[in-house]
Protein backbone atom coordinates (compact mmCIF):
# COMPACT_ATOMS: atom_id res chain seq x y z
CA UNK A 1 0.00 0.00 0.00
CA UNK A 2 1.36 3.20 -0.56
CA UNK A 3 0.53 7.11 0.41
CA UNK A 4 1.03 10.01 -0.98
CA UNK A 5 0.44 13.33 0.51
CA UNK A 6 -0.47 16.52 -1.60
CA UNK A 7 0.71 19.72 0.01
CA UNK A 8 1.89 23.13 -0.89
CA UNK A 9 2.83 25.44 1.89
CA UNK A 10 1.16 28.31 0.56
CA UNK A 11 -2.68 27.82 1.08
CA UNK A 12 -5.28 28.23 -2.08
CA UNK A 13 -2.77 27.05 -5.42
CA UNK A 14 -4.77 23.99 -6.21
CA UNK A 15 -3.97 21.29 -3.79
CA UNK A 16 -8.04 19.95 -3.07
CA UNK A 17 -8.34 20.50 -6.60
CA UNK A 18 -5.89 18.34 -7.78
CA UNK A 19 -6.46 15.96 -5.17
CA UNK A 20 -9.93 15.45 -6.34
CA UNK A 21 -9.11 15.29 -10.10
CA UNK A 22 -6.49 12.79 -9.28
CA UNK A 23 -8.97 10.86 -7.09
CA UNK A 24 -10.95 10.14 -10.45
CA UNK A 25 -7.78 9.05 -12.23
CA UNK A 26 -6.40 6.65 -9.54
CA UNK A 27 -8.41 3.01 -8.92
CA UNK A 28 -8.47 1.02 -5.35
CA UNK A 29 -7.52 4.18 -3.36
CA UNK A 30 -9.09 5.60 0.25
CA UNK A 31 -9.23 9.27 -0.01
CA UNK A 32 -7.45 11.54 3.57
CA UNK A 33 -8.94 15.36 4.23
CA UNK A 34 -5.83 16.11 6.34
CA UNK A 35 -6.67 19.40 6.01
CA UNK A 36 -8.56 19.57 9.23
CA UNK A 37 -9.22 23.06 10.00
CA UNK A 38 -10.25 23.78 6.98
CA UNK A 39 -11.17 20.84 5.32
CA UNK A 40 -12.88 21.20 1.52
CA UNK A 41 -12.50 17.60 -0.16
CA UNK A 42 -16.50 16.63 0.98
CA UNK A 43 -17.34 19.64 -0.85
CA UNK A 44 -16.13 18.25 -4.04
CA UNK A 45 -17.09 14.48 -3.06
CA UNK A 46 -20.71 14.78 -1.44
CA UNK A 47 -20.01 12.20 1.14
CA UNK A 48 -22.43 9.76 2.16
CA UNK A 49 -21.57 9.87 6.42
CA UNK A 50 -21.24 6.14 7.41
CA UNK A 51 -19.51 6.67 10.48
CA UNK A 52 -19.02 9.94 13.04
CA UNK A 53 -16.70 9.24 16.10
CA UNK A 54 -16.01 12.31 18.39
CA UNK A 55 -12.11 13.32 18.59
CA UNK A 56 -11.25 13.73 22.12
CA UNK A 57 -7.94 15.97 21.38
CA UNK A 58 -6.86 16.68 24.98
CA UNK A 59 -8.30 18.33 28.69
CA UNK A 60 -9.23 21.80 29.79
CA UNK A 61 -8.65 22.63 33.50
CA UNK A 62 -11.46 23.76 35.38
CA UNK A 63 -11.94 25.33 38.95
CA UNK A 64 -14.07 24.32 41.84
CA UNK A 65 -14.72 27.64 43.06
CA UNK A 66 -15.86 25.64 46.18
CA UNK A 67 -12.51 24.42 46.96
CA UNK A 68 -10.94 27.13 45.85
CA UNK A 69 -9.24 28.78 48.47
CA UNK A 70 -7.44 31.02 46.35
CA UNK A 71 -3.80 30.55 47.09
CA UNK A 72 -2.67 31.53 43.66
CA UNK A 73 -0.25 28.66 43.43
CA UNK A 74 -2.11 27.90 39.85
CA UNK A 75 -1.77 31.72 38.59
CA UNK A 76 2.06 31.51 39.33
CA UNK A 77 2.78 28.11 37.45
CA UNK A 78 0.65 28.59 34.87
CA UNK A 79 2.87 29.14 31.59
CA UNK A 80 0.16 29.75 29.29
CA UNK A 81 -1.03 33.22 31.53
CA UNK A 82 -4.68 31.04 31.70
CA UNK A 83 -5.73 31.58 34.51
CA UNK A 84 -7.19 34.77 35.37
CA UNK A 85 -7.09 36.86 38.53
CA UNK A 86 -11.19 35.90 39.15
CA UNK A 87 -9.72 31.94 39.45
CA UNK A 88 -11.57 31.24 36.01
CA UNK A 89 -9.36 29.43 33.38
CA UNK A 90 -9.28 31.08 30.55
CA UNK A 91 -10.23 28.14 27.80
CA UNK A 92 -8.39 29.64 24.71
CA UNK A 93 -4.84 30.35 26.60
CA UNK A 94 -5.34 27.04 28.66
CA UNK A 95 -2.95 24.66 26.96
CA UNK A 96 -4.25 21.41 28.45
CA UNK A 97 -1.25 20.62 30.23
CA UNK A 98 -2.64 19.99 33.49
CA UNK A 99 0.56 21.23 35.66
CA UNK A 100 -1.83 23.71 37.76
CA UNK A 101 -3.90 20.35 38.29
CA UNK A 102 -1.82 18.38 39.62
CA UNK A 103 -0.21 20.84 41.50
CA UNK A 104 -3.24 22.50 43.71
CA UNK A 105 -2.60 22.07 47.22
CA UNK A 106 -6.26 21.59 47.63
CA UNK A 107 -6.97 19.36 44.06
CA UNK A 108 -9.74 22.41 43.31
CA UNK A 109 -8.89 21.70 39.74
CA UNK A 110 -10.75 19.54 37.66
CA UNK A 111 -9.39 18.39 34.03
CA UNK A 112 -12.26 17.02 32.19
CA UNK A 113 -12.00 15.35 28.46
CA UNK A 114 -12.21 17.71 25.88
CA UNK A 115 -14.24 17.37 22.71
CA UNK A 116 -12.28 18.80 20.04
CA UNK A 117 -13.99 17.84 16.93
CA UNK A 118 -15.51 15.02 14.85
CA UNK A 119 -14.05 12.78 12.30
CA UNK A 120 -16.11 10.30 9.83
CA UNK A 121 -15.46 7.17 7.36
CA UNK A 122 -17.93 8.47 4.46
CA UNK A 123 -18.35 6.38 1.32
CA UNK A 124 -18.01 8.90 -2.47
CA UNK A 125 -18.64 7.83 -5.76
CA UNK A 126 -14.91 8.36 -6.10
CA UNK A 127 -14.11 5.89 -3.19
CA UNK A 128 -14.35 5.86 0.86
CA UNK A 129 -13.31 8.56 1.97
CA UNK A 130 -11.73 9.52 5.95
CA UNK A 131 -12.12 12.94 7.16
CA UNK A 132 -12.60 15.41 10.17
CA UNK A 133 -13.55 18.39 11.46
CA UNK A 134 -11.64 20.42 13.96
CA UNK A 135 -13.60 21.96 16.50
CA UNK A 136 -13.13 25.63 15.97
CA UNK A 137 -10.20 27.78 17.75
CA UNK A 138 -9.39 23.94 18.90
CA UNK A 139 -5.93 22.38 19.23
CA UNK A 140 -4.15 19.39 18.52
CA UNK A 141 -4.63 19.71 14.88
CA UNK A 142 -1.83 17.59 14.69
CA UNK A 143 -2.87 14.68 16.81
CA UNK A 144 -6.20 14.64 14.55
CA UNK A 145 -4.42 14.15 10.89
CA UNK A 146 -2.15 11.69 13.06
CA UNK A 147 -5.83 9.95 13.93
CA UNK A 148 -7.28 9.91 10.93
CA UNK A 149 -4.34 9.19 8.78
CA UNK A 150 -3.77 5.64 10.74
CA UNK A 151 -7.53 5.16 10.15
CA UNK A 152 -6.96 5.79 6.39
CA UNK A 153 -4.38 3.14 6.82
CA UNK A 154 -6.44 0.43 8.57
CA UNK A 155 -9.10 1.17 6.12
CA UNK A 156 -6.83 0.42 2.94
CA UNK A 157 -5.66 -2.65 4.62
CA UNK A 158 -9.02 -3.94 5.55
CA UNK A 159 -10.77 -3.31 1.65
CA UNK A 160 -7.13 -4.08 0.14
CA UNK A 161 -6.80 -1.09 -1.68
CA UNK A 162 -3.50 -0.09 -2.87
CA UNK A 163 -3.31 3.75 -2.30
CA UNK A 164 -4.16 6.62 0.33
CA UNK A 165 -4.55 10.00 -1.23
CA UNK A 166 -4.59 12.87 1.27
CA UNK A 167 -4.99 15.85 0.81
CA UNK A 168 -2.75 17.71 3.28
CA UNK A 169 -3.17 21.03 5.56
CA UNK A 170 -1.16 24.16 3.82
CA UNK A 171 2.15 25.28 6.16
CA UNK A 172 4.57 23.75 7.37
CA UNK A 173 4.16 23.32 11.36
CA UNK A 174 2.41 20.51 13.62
CA UNK A 175 -0.52 19.57 11.26
CA UNK A 176 1.69 19.21 7.73
CA UNK A 177 4.37 17.13 10.09
CA UNK A 178 1.76 14.76 11.33
CA UNK A 179 0.34 14.48 7.98
CA UNK A 180 3.69 13.53 6.07
CA UNK A 181 5.63 11.15 8.71
CA UNK A 182 5.93 7.61 7.31
CA UNK A 183 3.97 8.81 3.71
CA UNK A 184 5.71 6.93 0.57
CA UNK A 185 6.21 10.88 -1.39
CA UNK A 186 4.99 14.24 -1.20
CA UNK A 187 3.31 16.07 -4.02
CA UNK A 188 4.15 19.56 -4.06
CA UNK A 189 1.88 22.06 -5.65
CA UNK A 190 3.38 24.64 -6.48
CA UNK A 191 1.94 28.37 -7.70
CA UNK A 192 4.55 30.30 -10.19
CA UNK A 193 4.28 33.34 -7.91
CA UNK A 194 7.49 34.96 -5.70
CA UNK A 195 5.33 33.99 -2.64
CA UNK A 196 4.39 30.33 -3.86
CA UNK A 197 8.35 30.27 -4.64
CA UNK A 198 9.15 31.10 -1.28
CA UNK A 199 6.74 28.31 0.33
CA UNK A 200 7.20 25.43 -1.54
CA UNK A 201 11.22 26.04 -1.52
CA UNK A 202 10.29 25.55 3.01
CA UNK A 203 7.99 22.79 2.82
CA UNK A 204 10.60 20.80 0.46
CA UNK A 205 12.91 21.51 2.82
CA UNK A 206 10.54 19.93 5.34
CA UNK A 207 10.28 17.05 3.63
CA UNK A 208 13.91 16.85 3.30
CA UNK A 209 14.26 17.02 7.23
CA UNK A 210 11.87 14.07 7.22
CA UNK A 211 13.23 12.08 4.49
CA UNK A 212 10.00 11.45 2.54
CA UNK A 213 10.74 11.99 -0.99
CA UNK A 214 9.06 14.96 -2.80
CA UNK A 215 7.58 15.86 -6.24
CA UNK A 216 6.95 18.96 -7.60
CA UNK A 217 4.12 20.39 -10.31
CA UNK A 218 3.03 23.58 -10.71
CA UNK A 219 -0.59 24.92 -11.40
CA UNK A 220 -1.29 28.14 -13.29
CA UNK A 221 1.77 27.64 -14.77
CA UNK A 222 0.83 29.97 -17.47
CA UNK A 223 0.56 32.96 -15.33
CA UNK A 224 4.40 33.92 -14.43
CA UNK A 225 6.64 31.63 -17.15
CA UNK A 226 9.70 32.96 -15.28
CA UNK A 227 8.60 31.50 -11.61
CA UNK A 228 7.54 28.46 -13.36
CA UNK A 229 11.38 27.93 -14.38
CA UNK A 230 12.40 29.05 -11.25
CA UNK A 231 10.52 26.35 -9.08
CA UNK A 232 11.86 23.75 -11.58
CA UNK A 233 15.05 24.68 -11.54
CA UNK A 234 15.29 24.50 -7.60
CA UNK A 235 13.30 21.15 -7.70
CA UNK A 236 16.09 19.79 -10.01
CA UNK A 237 18.85 21.30 -7.78
CA UNK A 238 17.28 19.57 -4.60
CA UNK A 239 16.38 16.19 -6.17
CA UNK A 240 12.77 16.60 -5.86
CA UNK A 241 11.26 15.58 -9.42
CA UNK A 242 9.28 18.05 -11.26
CA UNK A 243 6.18 15.89 -12.54
CA UNK A 244 4.20 18.37 -14.64
CA UNK A 245 3.12 21.80 -15.01
CA UNK A 246 -1.09 22.61 -14.94
CA UNK A 247 -2.59 25.88 -16.91
CA UNK A 248 -4.57 28.85 -15.49
CA UNK A 249 -7.96 27.34 -16.49
CA UNK A 250 -11.24 28.59 -14.87
CA UNK A 251 -12.88 25.23 -15.87
CA UNK A 252 -10.90 24.05 -12.39
CA UNK A 253 -13.20 26.84 -10.25
CA UNK A 254 -16.54 26.05 -12.62
CA UNK A 255 -16.01 22.41 -11.71
CA UNK A 256 -15.86 23.04 -8.10
CA UNK A 257 -18.98 25.23 -8.02
CA UNK A 258 -20.68 22.54 -10.00
CA UNK A 259 -19.05 20.24 -6.69
CA UNK A 260 -17.50 17.84 -9.71
CA UNK A 261 -13.90 16.74 -10.10
CA UNK A 262 -12.33 19.01 -13.68
CA UNK A 263 -12.60 15.24 -14.84
CA UNK A 264 -16.16 15.02 -14.01
CA UNK A 265 -16.94 18.44 -15.56
CA UNK A 266 -14.85 18.42 -18.68
CA UNK A 267 -12.23 15.62 -19.59
CA UNK A 268 -11.56 17.59 -22.44
CA UNK A 269 -10.06 20.53 -21.12
CA UNK A 270 -6.90 21.41 -21.23
CA UNK A 271 -6.48 21.53 -17.40
CA UNK A 272 -7.94 18.07 -17.62
CA UNK A 273 -5.31 16.80 -20.18
CA UNK A 274 -2.25 17.83 -18.15
CA UNK A 275 -3.51 16.81 -14.86
CA UNK A 276 -3.66 13.52 -15.96
CA UNK A 277 -0.14 13.91 -17.17
CA UNK A 278 1.23 14.56 -13.87
CA UNK A 279 -0.91 12.20 -12.66
CA UNK A 280 1.00 9.32 -14.92
CA UNK A 281 4.30 11.21 -14.17
CA UNK A 282 3.74 10.86 -10.27
CA UNK A 283 2.92 6.52 -10.33
CA UNK A 284 6.30 6.12 -12.18
CA UNK A 285 8.48 7.84 -10.39
CA UNK A 286 10.79 6.29 -8.79
CA UNK A 287 10.51 8.29 -5.42
CA UNK A 288 6.83 6.99 -5.54
CA UNK A 289 7.54 3.23 -5.79
CA UNK A 290 10.44 3.11 -3.19
CA UNK A 291 9.93 1.83 0.39
CA UNK A 292 8.79 4.18 3.31
CA UNK A 293 10.96 5.86 5.14
CA UNK A 294 10.61 5.89 8.96
CA UNK A 295 10.19 9.32 10.46
CA UNK A 296 11.43 8.11 13.82
CA UNK A 297 15.02 8.06 12.59
CA UNK A 298 15.22 11.47 11.99
CA UNK A 299 13.00 12.72 15.07
CA UNK B 1 -5.68 50.41 16.44
CA UNK B 2 -4.76 46.74 15.77
CA UNK B 3 -6.32 45.16 12.57
CA UNK B 4 -5.99 41.64 11.85
CA UNK B 5 -5.90 40.21 8.40
CA UNK B 6 -7.16 36.51 8.11
CA UNK B 7 -9.07 33.83 6.19
CA UNK B 8 -10.00 30.07 6.99
CA UNK B 9 -8.78 29.35 3.05
CA UNK B 10 -5.45 29.89 2.43
CA UNK B 11 -4.68 31.70 -0.96
CA UNK B 12 -7.31 34.11 -0.87
CA UNK B 13 -5.20 37.09 -0.97
CA UNK B 14 -4.60 38.10 3.34
CA UNK B 15 -0.83 39.38 2.17
CA UNK B 16 -1.85 41.42 -0.65
CA UNK B 17 -4.83 43.14 1.67
CA UNK B 18 -2.24 43.43 4.37
CA UNK B 19 0.76 44.95 2.36
CA UNK B 20 -1.10 47.45 0.07
CA UNK B 21 -3.31 48.57 3.10
CA UNK B 22 -0.33 49.47 4.94
CA UNK B 23 1.13 51.43 1.59
CA UNK B 24 -2.13 53.75 1.76
CA UNK B 25 -2.26 55.11 5.18
CA UNK B 26 -1.82 58.80 6.14
CA UNK B 27 -0.99 57.10 9.99
CA UNK B 28 2.05 55.72 10.96
CA UNK B 29 1.82 51.75 10.81
CA UNK B 30 3.61 48.70 11.63
CA UNK B 31 3.20 45.64 9.40
CA UNK B 32 3.36 42.17 11.84
CA UNK B 33 3.69 39.36 9.60
CA UNK B 34 2.31 36.73 11.86
CA UNK B 35 2.12 33.61 9.42
CA UNK B 36 5.17 32.43 10.69
CA UNK B 37 4.90 28.82 9.03
CA UNK B 38 5.07 30.96 5.52
CA UNK B 39 5.83 34.26 5.87
CA UNK B 40 5.47 36.25 2.56
CA UNK B 41 4.76 39.54 3.24
CA UNK B 42 8.43 41.01 3.00
CA UNK B 43 8.37 39.51 -0.43
CA UNK B 44 6.51 42.42 -1.29
CA UNK B 45 7.21 45.20 0.80
CA UNK B 46 11.05 44.48 0.84
CA UNK B 47 11.96 45.77 4.01
CA UNK B 48 15.87 47.04 5.33
CA UNK B 49 16.54 44.36 7.94
CA UNK B 50 18.15 45.92 10.97
CA UNK B 51 17.76 42.81 13.70
CA UNK B 52 17.26 38.97 13.93
CA UNK B 53 16.48 37.47 17.50
CA UNK B 54 15.50 33.70 18.04
CA UNK B 55 12.75 32.73 19.55
CA UNK B 56 13.19 29.83 22.28
CA UNK B 57 11.41 27.79 24.57
CA UNK B 58 12.52 26.11 27.17
CA UNK B 59 12.64 22.33 27.39
CA UNK B 60 13.85 20.18 30.10
CA UNK B 61 17.21 18.83 30.56
CA UNK B 62 18.08 16.39 33.55
CA UNK B 63 20.79 16.70 35.50
CA UNK B 64 21.54 12.80 36.41
CA UNK B 65 23.67 13.52 39.47
CA UNK B 66 20.93 14.60 41.10
CA UNK B 67 17.90 12.81 39.65
CA UNK B 68 16.42 9.42 41.72
CA UNK B 69 14.51 8.13 38.44
CA UNK B 70 11.34 8.71 40.51
CA UNK B 71 9.59 9.15 37.17
CA UNK B 72 7.39 12.36 38.69
CA UNK B 73 8.07 14.16 35.44
CA UNK B 74 7.31 11.74 33.37
CA UNK B 75 3.67 10.88 35.07
CA UNK B 76 3.08 15.05 34.99
CA UNK B 77 3.93 15.73 31.53
CA UNK B 78 0.89 15.45 29.42
CA UNK B 79 2.62 15.27 25.82
CA UNK B 80 5.08 12.43 26.43
CA UNK B 81 7.79 14.35 26.19
CA UNK B 82 10.17 12.43 28.93
CA UNK B 83 10.38 8.59 29.00
CA UNK B 84 12.54 8.21 32.69
CA UNK B 85 14.39 4.63 32.03
CA UNK B 86 16.31 2.57 34.58
CA UNK B 87 19.60 4.71 34.71
CA UNK B 88 18.66 7.49 32.41
CA UNK B 89 15.75 10.37 30.81
CA UNK B 90 15.01 10.88 27.22
CA UNK B 91 14.02 13.53 26.21
CA UNK B 92 11.57 14.44 23.12
CA UNK B 93 11.92 17.96 22.43
CA UNK B 94 9.44 18.26 19.62
CA UNK B 95 6.57 16.88 21.80
CA UNK B 96 7.29 19.18 24.71
CA UNK B 97 4.78 22.03 25.10
CA UNK B 98 7.12 23.65 27.58
CA UNK B 99 4.81 24.16 30.60
CA UNK B 100 7.22 23.52 33.23
CA UNK B 101 5.56 21.06 35.01
CA UNK B 102 8.49 18.37 35.31
CA UNK B 103 10.48 21.54 36.32
CA UNK B 104 7.82 22.47 38.76
CA UNK B 105 7.27 18.77 39.78
CA UNK B 106 10.80 17.45 40.30
CA UNK B 107 11.68 17.03 44.34
CA UNK B 108 15.38 16.96 43.56
CA UNK B 109 15.70 20.06 41.76
CA UNK B 110 17.24 17.57 38.73
CA UNK B 111 15.67 18.99 36.15
CA UNK B 112 17.04 21.97 34.24
CA UNK B 113 15.56 24.10 32.04
CA UNK B 114 17.60 24.53 28.60
CA UNK B 115 16.45 27.26 25.88
CA UNK B 116 15.39 25.60 22.70
CA UNK B 117 14.98 28.11 19.46
CA UNK B 118 11.92 27.15 17.90
CA UNK B 119 12.35 30.24 15.00
CA UNK B 120 13.39 34.15 14.80
CA UNK B 121 12.12 37.31 14.94
CA UNK B 122 12.87 40.04 12.28
CA UNK B 123 12.74 43.56 12.78
CA UNK B 124 13.18 46.18 9.99
CA UNK B 125 11.66 49.20 7.61
CA UNK B 126 9.97 50.03 4.88
CA UNK B 127 10.37 53.55 4.47
CA UNK B 128 9.02 55.04 7.69
CA UNK B 129 6.51 51.88 8.44
CA UNK B 130 8.02 49.07 11.22
CA UNK B 131 7.97 46.06 9.76
CA UNK B 132 8.52 42.62 11.96
CA UNK B 133 7.90 38.91 11.13
CA UNK B 134 8.51 35.70 12.18
CA UNK B 135 9.99 32.06 10.72
CA UNK B 136 9.36 28.97 12.55
CA UNK B 137 12.60 26.79 11.87
CA UNK B 138 12.01 23.71 9.29
CA UNK B 139 10.97 21.02 11.49
CA UNK B 140 9.72 22.91 14.61
CA UNK B 141 5.57 22.42 15.77
CA UNK B 142 5.28 25.44 18.34
CA UNK B 143 3.66 27.73 16.34
CA UNK B 144 1.75 30.35 18.95
CA UNK B 145 4.71 31.19 20.86
CA UNK B 146 6.28 32.78 17.78
CA UNK B 147 3.34 34.67 16.92
CA UNK B 148 3.07 36.12 20.48
CA UNK B 149 6.55 37.39 20.37
CA UNK B 150 6.13 39.21 16.99
CA UNK B 151 3.19 40.45 18.84
CA UNK B 152 4.92 41.95 21.77
CA UNK B 153 6.20 44.47 19.65
CA UNK B 154 2.92 45.71 19.47
CA UNK B 155 3.22 49.96 19.28
CA UNK B 156 -0.32 50.83 20.80
CA UNK B 157 1.19 54.17 19.40
CA UNK B 158 0.35 53.07 15.88
CA UNK B 159 -1.16 51.14 13.53
CA UNK B 160 -0.89 47.69 13.86
CA UNK B 161 -2.14 44.92 10.97
CA UNK B 162 -1.33 41.48 11.21
CA UNK B 163 -0.93 38.95 8.55
CA UNK B 164 -2.52 36.17 9.61
CA UNK B 165 -1.95 32.21 9.06
CA UNK B 166 -4.46 30.35 7.26
CA UNK B 167 -7.06 27.66 9.45
CA UNK B 168 -9.02 28.16 12.29
CA UNK B 169 -6.86 26.70 15.11
CA UNK B 170 -4.01 28.06 17.52
CA UNK B 171 -2.35 29.79 15.53
CA UNK B 172 -5.07 31.91 13.89
CA UNK B 173 -6.14 32.57 17.41
CA UNK B 174 -3.05 34.13 18.35
CA UNK B 175 -2.95 36.10 15.65
CA UNK B 176 -6.39 37.33 15.77
CA UNK B 177 -7.25 37.59 19.93
CA UNK B 178 -6.85 41.21 21.16
CA UNK B 179 -7.43 42.72 17.83
CA UNK B 180 -9.33 46.17 17.30
CA UNK B 181 -11.23 44.60 13.96
CA UNK B 182 -10.83 41.06 12.17
CA UNK B 183 -10.93 41.41 8.17
CA UNK B 184 -11.53 38.14 6.84
CA UNK B 185 -10.37 37.72 3.16
CA UNK B 186 -12.33 35.38 0.87
CA UNK B 187 -12.98 34.61 -2.56
CA UNK B 188 -16.39 33.90 -3.91
CA UNK B 189 -16.40 29.82 -4.26
CA UNK B 190 -17.03 27.02 -2.42
CA UNK B 191 -14.28 26.33 -1.09
CA UNK B 192 -13.97 30.23 -0.10
CA UNK B 193 -17.48 30.51 1.62
CA UNK B 194 -16.99 27.19 3.86
CA UNK B 195 -13.70 28.32 5.25
CA UNK B 196 -15.00 31.80 5.49
CA UNK B 197 -17.72 30.40 7.49
CA UNK B 198 -15.61 28.64 10.20
CA UNK B 199 -13.73 31.73 9.91
CA UNK B 200 -16.59 33.83 11.25
CA UNK B 201 -17.10 31.59 13.70
CA UNK B 202 -13.88 31.54 14.96
CA UNK B 203 -14.38 35.41 14.78
CA UNK B 204 -18.12 35.11 16.92
CA UNK B 205 -15.48 32.84 19.73
CA UNK B 206 -13.48 36.11 19.92
CA UNK B 207 -15.92 38.38 19.97
CA UNK B 208 -14.38 41.16 17.82
CA UNK B 209 -16.04 42.90 14.98
CA UNK B 210 -15.36 41.86 11.63
CA UNK B 211 -16.15 42.59 7.75
CA UNK B 212 -15.54 40.85 4.79
CA UNK B 213 -12.83 41.26 1.51
CA UNK B 214 -14.06 39.61 -1.42
CA UNK B 215 -10.90 38.97 -3.90
CA UNK B 216 -11.30 37.70 -7.18
CA UNK B 217 -15.03 38.98 -7.13
CA UNK B 218 -16.27 37.39 -10.30
CA UNK B 219 -14.16 34.24 -10.35
CA UNK B 220 -17.10 32.41 -9.23
CA UNK B 221 -20.90 32.63 -7.73
CA UNK B 222 -22.52 35.41 -5.70
CA UNK B 223 -22.96 32.65 -2.17
CA UNK B 224 -20.78 35.00 -0.18
CA UNK B 225 -22.06 37.99 -0.82
CA UNK B 226 -25.81 36.24 0.11
CA UNK B 227 -24.23 34.99 3.50
CA UNK B 228 -22.52 38.14 4.72
CA UNK B 229 -26.15 39.87 3.86
CA UNK B 230 -27.83 36.84 5.82
CA UNK B 231 -24.94 37.13 8.91
CA UNK B 232 -25.34 40.92 8.34
CA UNK B 233 -21.43 41.30 8.22
CA UNK B 234 -20.43 44.47 5.95
CA UNK B 235 -17.92 43.47 2.96
CA UNK B 236 -15.94 46.28 3.30
CA UNK B 237 -14.14 45.74 -0.63
CA UNK B 238 -14.01 43.56 -3.65
CA UNK B 239 -11.52 43.26 -5.41
CA UNK B 240 -11.94 41.81 -8.74
CA UNK B 241 -10.60 38.85 -10.59
CA UNK B 242 -8.27 40.52 -13.21
CA UNK B 243 -5.24 38.50 -14.56
CA UNK B 244 -3.60 41.44 -14.75
CA UNK B 245 -3.74 41.76 -10.51
CA UNK B 246 -2.87 37.97 -10.66
CA UNK B 247 0.46 38.47 -12.56
CA UNK B 248 1.68 41.69 -10.66
CA UNK B 249 1.11 39.87 -7.66
CA UNK B 250 2.90 36.53 -9.18
CA UNK B 251 6.09 38.90 -9.87
CA UNK B 252 6.06 40.47 -5.96
CA UNK B 253 4.99 43.80 -7.09
CA UNK B 254 2.17 45.94 -5.20
CA UNK B 255 -1.29 46.49 -6.92
CA UNK B 256 -1.63 49.89 -5.50
CA UNK B 257 1.90 50.98 -7.24
CA UNK B 258 0.76 49.49 -10.67
CA UNK B 259 -2.65 50.18 -10.67
CA UNK B 260 -2.46 53.66 -8.85
CA UNK B 261 -6.67 53.45 -8.75
CA UNK B 262 -5.92 51.15 -5.97
CA UNK B 263 -5.00 53.86 -3.83
CA UNK B 264 -8.06 55.71 -3.22
CA UNK B 265 -9.67 52.04 -2.41
CA UNK B 266 -7.32 51.14 -0.09
CA UNK B 267 -7.85 55.01 1.69
CA UNK B 268 -11.81 54.07 1.39
CA UNK B 269 -11.28 50.53 2.89
CA UNK B 270 -9.07 51.93 6.04
CA UNK B 271 -11.97 54.51 6.86
CA UNK B 272 -14.77 51.89 6.41
CA UNK B 273 -12.25 50.18 8.89
CA UNK B 274 -11.96 52.82 10.83
CA UNK B 275 -15.51 53.71 11.36
CA UNK B 276 -17.15 49.88 11.90
CA UNK B 277 -14.52 50.26 14.92
CA UNK B 278 -16.22 53.31 15.95
CA UNK B 279 -19.56 51.48 15.87
CA UNK B 280 -18.15 48.34 17.77
CA UNK B 281 -19.19 45.84 14.85
CA UNK B 282 -22.10 45.81 12.60
CA UNK B 283 -24.52 44.86 15.25
CA UNK B 284 -23.79 46.91 17.90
Amino acid sequence: MKELIILSGKGGTGKTSITSAFASLAKNMVLCDADVDAADLHLILNPDFKLSYDFIGGHEALINLEKCTQCGRCIEICRFDAVKDSFKIDAIACEGCGVCVDLCPEEAIDFPETLCGQWYISDTRLGPIVHARLGIAQENSGKLVSLIRQEAKKLATKANLDLILTDGPPGIGCPVIASIGQANAVLIVAEPTVSGFHDMERVAELSRHFNIPAMVCINKYDLNLEQTRKIETHAQKNNIAVVGRISFDPAFTEAMIQAKTIFEYNKDSQAAAETRQVWDAIVSQPAFNAPVNNILQHL
Amino acid sequence: MIISIASGKGGTGKTTVATNLALCLSNKVQLLDCDVEEPNAHLFLNPVFQQKEPVYAPVPQINLEKCTFCKKCMDICRFGALAVLKKDVMIFENLCHSCGGCFEVCPENAVIEKERTLGIIEHGSVNDMDFINGRLDIGQVMVPPIIKKVRSYTNPDLVTIIDAPPGTSCPVIAAMNKADIILLVTEPTPFGLHDLKLAVETVKILDIPCGIIINRAGIGNDEVNKYAEKENIPILMEIPFDRKIAQIYSKGQMIVDELPEYREKFSVLFQKIAQLIEKGGQNK
